[in-house]
C-alpha cells in the first residue's frame, strides 16, 4: 500500500502531531479534554522545552514545522514556538531560502493533501513523534554523499575482520553494529544508484546478520532502485529514526581507535549520522544479553527512554457501602456471623484505604464517577472474588473452551465481558454478534413510541422498558464495512467497541443494539482497541502508527501517541487507567502516559510483530506476545525485561494472568492454551546494576516456569479470560481446513 | 542467500510485460519493458508483503485472495476480482509448448440464476463451550464429537465409513461377516475411530431392535480386536455403550419372547474382554463400571432384566468383583427376590420367570466365586494373604440362600467340601508330592479349565486325583493347611451353638460318600437355622435323589425344576459362559 501512499501516513502523523503541539502550547485547547487540558498543556510546554536543545536534525525539525505552520498562516502558532525552541528568526529565515526548492514542494505538497483534516484535530499530544521523525527529504538527501561504491565492499569486510579479531567480550557487542551498517550501506548504494553494487553487497553480506532480521532483510531485498525508497514505510523508517546501540565504552573505544586509524571515513560517517550509540561504563554484555534485548526495528531502546517514572500501582477502590440488604438476610439468621464477617469487610477496606506508594494520585487522570449500578455490580463481583479459587502450581485452572462453529465468515476478535456474561465476536465479513452465555437472553430497549406507555414510577421500570418479543440468545451488529479486528466491552457492559479494516471504531449500545457514534481518527485499519478499566476512556491503534486515546462523549482523540515505527497491532490499559500500552509491528512495546501523552516506556526485544499484551492485575508487569511465539515479561517500574516464556510455537494470540496474578494463560495459533508460574516467573532478583544499566541476565527457565499445555481441535486460540472465580475461558473459531 | 531470497519472489518477465501490452494496444519498446518488468515485480512483492499484516490480524495462516485485493485498495489500485472461492484454481500446462494458465471455466450465469437447487444456507454461526480442562487436567469428557460438525475426511474414507455401517446395519449376513472381519484387520480406519464410536453409541436409539443392538455391539468386538487401533479415551464411550446394553431395560425386552438375556450375555462377555484388553487405557474404568453396576444392582426400583444384567456383569469381571459387589449385596437382595419368586399370582408369572433369570445368574456367579476362592486359596505359598471373608463362612452364608441348588452345582461338591477339611489327613497321605508340585507348576495356567472340565463332564469318584492342585499348598506346607484347620474349627463352636438342632435342610440328601462327615456340612445346617431363612420351595420339590455317586451330575442337575438355566439350547459362547470358561 505504501507504493501509492507514499509516505503519506509519515505526514499525516506530522501534520497532526506538530500544529496539535503547538496549539496546546498556546493554551488553545479547543475541545478534546476539557478536563485534563492544563495538565496537558503545561506538561506538552515541558516536553517541548526538554527538546528544546536540539541537535542538528532536530533543528530542522522544528524548522519544517515552522514552515508548516506559516502557511498555514498560524502566525500565533509560529511565535510561540520559536519562543520555546529559543530558535531565531535569522536561522528560520535562512534555512526557508536555502531550503531547497524540493524539500519545501514537498512540504507544500503534503499541507495540500491534509491541510483540511490538521485543522480539526484539537487534541493534544506528544513533542515526541516530532523528534523520532524528522523530515522525509532531509533524511533521504542525508544519503547523498558517498565514497566509492566498489569501496564499500571492502570497508565492510575490513570491519568485519577487525570485529572478528577483537577479544570475544567485545565481539559481541560490536557485532551489533553489523546490521545497521549492512542495511545503511546497502541503502546508499541504491539511493545512488548503484544498483549493480548493491546487489553484489547485499548477497555477499546479507548471510551474516542475525535470523531475527530476515523478514526486514527479505523486505530490503526487493528493493533495487531510489524510486522505490519513497514509498517503503520500513525502509522510512530504518532512515527515521537512529538505530539505537548499547555499547560498553571500552568497546566503543575499541571501535572508535580502530576507525580512527584506518581513516574508514565512510563507516564512521555512517555511525555517526544513523546510529545513535548508547554508551555505558561497566563490563560488557554476553552475547545472549545482547540477544534478548534486540531485534527491533530500530535497535534497543535508549536508556534514558525508560527512566521516567511510571505510577503502576493501582487506585484507591472508591469506598462501597458494603453492608448489604443480602449480608443482613443472612445476619438474620445467625447473630455470630455478621459480627464476624464485618471486620473482614473493614480489613479489606482498610487495605484499600491504605495508599500505593507507587499508584498515581487518584484524581491524576479524572474518572467517570460510578453510578449505583456500577456500585452493585463492584459489589457483585467482591462477592464472586471471596468465592474465587486461589491458584498456584499445584491447583492449576479449569479451562472451558468457547467455539466458535460455523464461523464461515472468519472470525477475527473476541472479546468477554468481565463477568463473563456475555461474549462478542468480530467477523471478517463486518459483522460483530453478540451472544449472551447465561440463561438471560439478550433484549432490546422498547421503542420510543413504545416507552412513552410505560408507567415511570413503577419499581421495575427498568425490567419493563425492555422489549420481550426481542429477547435471542446472540444480536448481530452491522456497520463495519470491513473485517472487525478489534472488539471490547465496556465494564459496565452497556457499550461495545469495535474496530475495523474501515478505519472507524464504532461504539455500539447493548441496551438497543444499535450503533452510537463511529469514531473517525484513523484513516486506516484499525487493529486493536480496548476501553479503560474504569470505563469512559478508550484506546485504538491501527496501521497510521498512532495509537489514539478517546472518550466516548467526544468525536475526536483526546490523545495521540505517536512513536511507534509500524502498524500498531495491539493496545491495552493499564489496569490504573493511567497508561496505556501499544504493542506495534516494529517489534516494540510502549508505554504511553495518558495524562501528557508522553512514552514512558520502550520495551525491545521481540523477534516479531506483537500481537498480545497483558497487564499483571497488580499492575506492575505486563506480558506481550508475538508472532515468534515467545512471550515477554517486563517489569514496568524498573524498565526491565524479566523473563521470557518459550513454548509457544506460533503467534501469540491471547495473554490473561489470573485474577491473583499467580497464573499467566497464554494462547496461539497453535491450538494450544499454556499456564505459565507467573509468580516464579517475576521472582527476579535485581540488584541495582542491572536495574540501572538494564542488562539483566535471564536465566533460560520455560520449561520449568510451564505449568500445562492443553491442546484444542484445530482451534486457534485467540482470547482468553479468567471469570472472577479464576476459571478460564478460552475462545477460538474452529477451523475446519 | 540472496540468490535463494530472490528466487523465492514471483518474476514478471520482460516478454511477459511486452506480451500485456501489445493485447492493450501498446507498443513497449525493450527498454522501457524491461523497466516495466522490474516495477511490476516490486509491486508485487510490496502489496504480497502488505497482504499478509491482513492475514495476521484476521488470524489466519492462509493468505487469501481477499487480503491481497485488500492490500491493493489501500495502494489505491483496483482489486482483483473474480477470485474470491476458497478453493485453488488449478494451474494447468497446455498440452503444445511451455505455456501455463489458470484454467477459469466460463460461468453460465443464465444458468446458475435459474437454477432450482438453491443451497441451503450454511449454518448459523454459533458459540458452543464445553469443560476441555478440568483443574488443569485431562478431558472431562470424550471428544469424539458430532461427525455433521466435522468434515475433515478424506474422500476414500467418507466411502469406507458408509460401506461399513451400511454392511454391518443391513441386511445380509454375509456382507455383514466380511466387514466386520474387515474392521478388525484393516490398519488404515484410525481416522475413523470416531465416527465408529458414535455410530455405536446409537445403542440407544435402537433399543427396540435386539438385531441391531447385536450387530453394534459386534461392531465394538471388531474394534476392540483390531490389533491396530488405539482407543485412548474412545474406550470410555464404548465402554458405556455396552453397559448400556448390558443394564438398560432395553425396550425390546418388553416382549418376552425376545431373546434379550443372551444380549446381555453377550455385552457382559465382551465388556470384560474391553476391560482386559483395554482396561489400562482409562483409569479408574474398572471402579467406575463396578460402581455402576452396583447402583444397579441396590436399585429395587430398576427391572429384573437390569438386574440380570448387573449380575452377569459382575460376573463377567471375574469373581472378584462378584465377591466385593454381588456377595455383600447379596443380603439385602435376597429378600426382594425372594418376593418375587414366592408370588404365585398369574399376573407375576412373567416377572417371576425373569426373577428366575436372575437367581440363576447370581448362582452361576456365586458358584465360581466359590471355586474360584477355593483355588485361590490354594495359590499363595505362604498363607498370609487371605481375602477378607474365609471361605468356609462365605459357602455357608451362599449355602443359606441357595441351598441345595448351590451344593448341586459343585457336583462333585461334597468331595470339595469334604477334601478340605480333609486335606490335613493330605500329607499322610503319602502321595508323591513332588509329581503333584510339577504338575502343578506345568499346569498353572490350565487350573480352571480343568477345573470345569471336571466339575461339568465327569466327576472323578476319587477327589484326589481330580485336583491335584487343591491339595499342592497342604500336601507342601503344613503351616497353611494348619491355618485352614484352625479356621474352621474355630467357627465350628460358634455356629454350632447358632442352631444346634433343626437340620431340616436336606443335606442329608447328600450323603458325603467318603466316610466320615466332613465338619464343613454341619455347618452349612448350622448357618441355615441362624439364619432363620426358610429354605427355598422349589427345592423341597425335588423328590429322593438316587445316590449322588451314581449319577453323572450334569444330569442331575437337569433334573432340578431349574432356574437359571435358558430353556432353549443355548449358543456356544452363552454355553461357555455358563460353564465358567474365562479369559484368565
Amino acid at each position: 500500500m505504501a507504493a501509492v501512499q507514499d509516505g503519506q501516513v509519515e505526514s499525516d502523523a506530522e501534520k497532526e502531531t506538530k500544529p496539535d503541539a503547538s496549539n496546546d502550547v498556546a493554551g488553545n485547547s479547543s475541545g478534546g479534554a476539557r478536563s485534563m487540558s492544563p495538565n496537558a498543556a503545561s506538561s506538552a510546554s515541558g516536553a517541548a522545552k526538554a527538546a528544546a536543545p536540539t541537535g542538528p536534525g532536530e533543528q530542522q525539525t522544528l524548522l519544517a514545522v515552522l514552515q508548516f505552520l506559516k502557511r498555514s498562516k498560524l502566525l500565533e502558532s509560529v511565535d510561540i514556538l520559536r519562543r520555546e525552541a529559543g530558535l531565531s528568526d535569522e536561522l528560520d529565515e535562512s534555512q526557508t531560502n536555502d531550503g531547497a526548492a524540493a524539500g519545501s514542494a514537498s512540504l507544500l505538497r503534503r499541507v495540500s493533501v491534509g491541510g483540511a483534516a490538521a485543522t480539526n484535530i484539537a487534541a493534544t499530544t506528544t513533542s515526541k513523534g516530532a523528534e523520532d521523525q524528522p523530515d522525509v527529504s532531509i533524511v533521504l538527501s542525508a544519503y547523498s554523499q558517498q565514497g566509492d561504491p566498489a569501496l564499500y565492499q571492502v570497508y565492510y569486510s575490513g570491519l568485519k575482520n577487525f570485529i572478528e579479531s577483537v577479544l570475544d567480550c567485545h565481539r559481541a557487542e560490536l557485532s551489533q553494529l553489523f546490521y545497521p551498517l549492512f542495511v545503511h550501506m546497502y541503502l546508499e548504494l541504491v539511493y545512488n544508484n548503484h544498483e549493480h553494487e548493491a546487489k553484489v553487497f547485499f548477497e555477499k553480506f546479507s548471510g551474516d546478520q542475525e535470523c531475527y532480521y530476515r523478514d526486514d532483510l527479505r523486505v530490503l531485498s526487493g528493493l533495487t532502485k531510489k524510486e522505490h525508497m519513497k514509498g517503503n514505510e520500513t525502509l522510512l523508517d530504518f532512515r527515521t529514526s537512529k538505530f539505537v546501540l548499547r555499547i560498553s565504552r571500552d568497546s566503543y573505544q575499541l571501535l572508535k581507535r580502530h576507525l580512527q586509524e584506518r581513516q574508514n571515513n565512510q563507516i564512521w560517517l555512517i555511525i555517526q549520522e544513523h546510529l545513535y550509540i548508547d554508551i555505558f561504563d561497566g563490563m560488557p554484555r554476553s552475547k545472549s544479553q545482547i540477544d534478548s534485548m534486540s531485534g527491533s526495528l530500530a535497535g534497543e531502546a535508549r536508556r534514558e527512554a525508560n527512566k521516567a517514572k511510571v505510577y503502576y500501582g493501582l487506585l484507591k477502590e472508591p469506598e462501597i457501602e458494603v453492608p448489604l440488604d443480602d449480608e443482613d438476610d443472612e445476619a438474620e439468621n445467625e447473630e455470630g456471623k455478621p459480627k464476624k464477617k464485618k471486620p473482614k469487610k473493614d480489613n479489606l477496606g482498610s487495605k484499600n484505604k491504605k495508599q500505593d506508594p507507587n499508584a498515581p494520585q487518584q484524581n491524576r487522570i479524572p474518572l467517570p464517577e460510578l453510578k449505583d449500578s456500577d456500585k452493585l455490580d463492584k459489589i457483585m463481583s467482591m462477592k464472586e472474588a471471596t468465592k474465587k479459587i486461589r491458584l498456584g502450581p499445584d491447583t492449576l485452572p479449569s479451562i472451558c473452551f468457547y467455539t466458535f462453529l460455523n464461523a464461515y465468515q472468519g472470525l477475527t476478535s473476541v472479546d468477554v465481558t468481565d463477568d463473563s456474561s456475555l461474549i462478542a465476536g468480530g467477523f471478517a465479513d463486518s459483522t460483530v454478534r453478540v451472544w449472551s452465555v447465561t440463561p438471560k437472553k439478550l433484549r432490546k430497549v422498547k421503542s420510543a413510541a413504545d416507552l412513552n406507555l410505560i408507567d415511570k414510577e413503577a419499581d421495575d421500570v427498568l425490567e419493563r422498558i425492555m422489549d420481550e418479543k426481542t429477547a435471542s440468545e446472540s444480536k448481530i451488529l452491522y456497520g463495519h464495512s470491513g473485517p472487525v479486528y478489534g472488539i471490547s466491552f465496556s465494564p459496565d457492559r452497556n457499550y461495545l467497541l469495535s474496530s475495523s479494516e474501515d478505519g472507524t471504531v464504532r461504539l455500539w449500545s447493548l441496551q438497543t443494539f444499535t450503533c452510537l457514534v463511529g469514531y473517525k481518527g484513523h484513516n486506516y485499519p484499525v487493529w486493536d482497541t480496548q476501553f479503560s478499566p474504569y470505563g469512559y476512556y478508550f484506546v485504538s491503534g491501527g496501521h497510521d502508527r498512532i495509537a489514539r486515546l478517546w472518550a466516548t462523549d467526544h468525536y475526536q482523540p483526546l490523545r495521540m501517541f505517536a512513536g511507534h515505527l509500524a502498524d500498531i497491532t495491539c493496545t491495552h490499559f493499564h489496569p490504573n487507567s493511567n497508561y496505556v500500552a501499544t504493542g506495534s509491528a516494529d517489534r516494540t512495546v510502549r508505554l504511553w502516559d495518558v495524562l501528557n501523552g508522553n512514552c514512558v516506556r520502550i520495551f525491545s526485544g521481540h523477534k516479531g510483530p506483537i500481537h498480545s499484551l497483558a497487564f499483571s492485575p497488580n499492575g506492575k508487569y505486563v506480558a506481550s506476545g508475538a508472532t515468534d511465539g515467545r512471550v515477554l515479561l517486563w517489569d514496568i517500574g524498573h524498565g526491565l525485561m524479566i523473563g521470557e516464556l518459550k513454548g509457544h510455537t506460533d503467534t501469540v494470540y491471547a495473554l490473561k494472568f489470573s485474577r491473583d496474578g499467580e497464573i499467566l494463560a497464554s494462547g496461539s495459533m497453535d491450538g494450544t492454551v499454556r499456564l505459565w508460574d507467573a509468580l516464579k516467573a517475576f521472582d527476579v532478583e535485581t540488584d541495582d546494576f542491572t536495574a540501572a544499566t538494564g542488562h539483566i541476565h535471564l536465566p533460560d527457565n520455560s520449561q520449568e516456569l510451564l505449568l500445562g499445555t492443553y491442546m484444542t481441535k484445530s482451534t486457534p486460540v485467540i482470547h482468553l479470560h479468567f471469570t472472577r472465580r479464576n476459571l478460564l475461558l478460552a475462545a477460538g473459531g474452529y477451523n475446519s481446513q | 542467500m540472496a540468490e535463494r531470497e530472490e528466487r523465492r519472489f514471483a518474476e514478471v518477465s520482460r516478454d511477459s510485460v511486452k506480451l500485456m501490452a501489445e493485447s492493450a494496444g501498446v507498443e513497449v519498446g525493450d527498454e522501457v519493458a524491461a523497466l516495466l518488468a522490474e516495477d511490476v515485480c516490486y509491486r508485487l512483492r510490496e502489496a504480497a508483503q502488505n497482504s499478509s499484516q491482513f492475514m495476521r490480524h484476521a488470524k489466519r495462516r492462509k493468505l487469501t485472495v481477499e487480503d491481497f485485493n485488500r492490500a491493493l485498495r489501500w495502494s489505491n489500485v483496483e482489486a482483483v476480482c473474480g477470485y474470491g472461492a476458497q478453493d485453488a484454481l488449478p494451474f494447468r500446462p497446455a498440452k503444445e509448448g511451455e505455456l501455463f494458465f489458470v484454467e477459469d471455466r466460463d460461468v453460465n450465469l443464465v444458468n446458475l440464476a435459474l437454477a432450482t437447487n438453491i443451497p441451503n444456507g450454511c449454518a448459523e454461526t454459533m458459540v458452543r463451550v464445553h469443560v476441555s480442562y478440568l483443574d488443569g487436567k485431562g478431558n472431562l469428557e470424550p471428544q469424539g464429537t458430532v461427525p455433521s460438525a466435522v468434515q475433515s475426511l478424506s474422500e476414500d474414507l467418507l466411502k469406507y465409513y458408509q460401506q461399513i455401517t451400511r454392511a454391518i446395519l443391513g441386511e445380509d449376513p454375509h456382507l455383514m461377516k466380511v466387514a466386520l472381519l474387515d474392521l478388525q484387520t484393516n490398519s488404515k480406519i484410525a481416522a475413523l475411530l470416531p465416527y465408529f464410536v458414535y455410530v455405536i453409541s446409537g445403542v440407544k436409539s435402537v433399543s427396540h431392535d435386539l438385531e441391531q443392538l447385536n450387530r453394534l455391539l459386534h461392531m465394538v468386538k471388531s474394534l476392540v480386536q483390531n490389533p491396530y487401533l488405539y482407543l485412548g479415551s474412545y474406550v470410555r464411550s464404548l465402554v458405556s455403550s455396552v453397559m448400556y446394553c448390558i443394564l438398560e431395560p432395553l425396550a425390546a425386552s418388553i416382549n418376552p419372547l425376545n431373546d434379550h438375556w443372551t444380549l446381555r450375555d453377550y455385552a457382559a462377555l465382551l465388556l470384560s474382554h474391553i476391560f482386559w484388553t483395554h482396561g489400562d487405557l482409562v483409569s479408574g474404568l474398572y471402579h467406575q463400571i463396578l460402581l455402576s453396576l452396583q447402583k444397579v444392582l441396590s436399585d429395587p426400583v430398576r427391572p429384573l432384566c437390569s438386574h440380570y444384567g448387573a449380575v452377569v456383569g459382575l460376573h463377567a469381571l471375574g469373581w472378584k468383583a462378584v465377591e466385593r459387589v454381588l456377595y455383600p449385596h447379596l443380603p439385602a437382595y435376597w429378600a426382594n427376590l425372594q418376593a418375587v419368586l414366592d408370588d404365585y399370582s398369574v399376573s407375576n408369572a412373567q416377572v417371576k420367570a425373569d426373577g428366575h433369570k436372575v437367581y440363576g445368574a447370581i448362582l452361576v456367579a456365586v458358584e465360581r466365586l466359590l471355586k474360584m476362592k477355593a483355588l485361590s486359596l490354594s495359590k499363595p505359598a505362604e498363607g498370609g494373604d487371605w481375602t477378607p471373608v474365609p471361605l468356609p463362612a462365605m459357602y455357608c452364608e451362599l449355602y443359606s440362600f441357595f441351598g441345595d441348588s448351590l451344593a448341586v452345582r459343585f457336583s462333585t461338591g461334597p468331595e470339595l467340601e469334604g477334601c478340605l477339611p480333609a486335606l490335613p489327613c493330605q500329607p499322610a497321605d503319602a502321595r508323591k508330592e513332588t509329581v503333584a508340585n510339577a504338575a502343578a507348576g506345568l499346569d498353572n495356567s490350565r487350573k480352571m479349565p480343568q477345573l470345569t472340565a471336571n466339575l461339568n463332564i465327569s466327576p472323578r469318584p476319587d477327589g484326589t486325583h481330580g485336583f491335584p492342585f487343591i491339595f499342592r499348598p497342604f500336601a507342601r506346607s503344613s503351616s497353611s493347611s494348619s491355618s485352614v484347620q484352625r479356621r474352621s474349627s474355630s467357627s465350628r463352636p460358634g455356629q454350632r451353638s447358632a442352631g444346634p438342632s433343626r437340620d431340616v435342610f436336606p443335606k442329608a440328601r447328600f450323603p458325603p460318600p467318603q466316610a466320615g462327615p466332613p465338619s464343613f456340612s454341619f455347618l452349612i445346617g448350622g448357618r441355615q437355622m441362624g439364619r432363620r431363612c426358610q429354605g427355598r420351595r422349589f427345592q423341597t420339590s425335588f423328590g429322593p435323589q438316587p445316590p449322588l455317586a451314581s449319577l453323572p451330575p450334569r444330569a442331575y442337575a437337569h433334573k432340578l425344576p431349574v432356574i437359571g438355566r435358558v430353556s432353549k439350547p443355548v449358543r456356544r459362547w452363552t454355553c461357555s459362559h455358563y460353564s465358567l470358561h474365562l479369559p484368565l
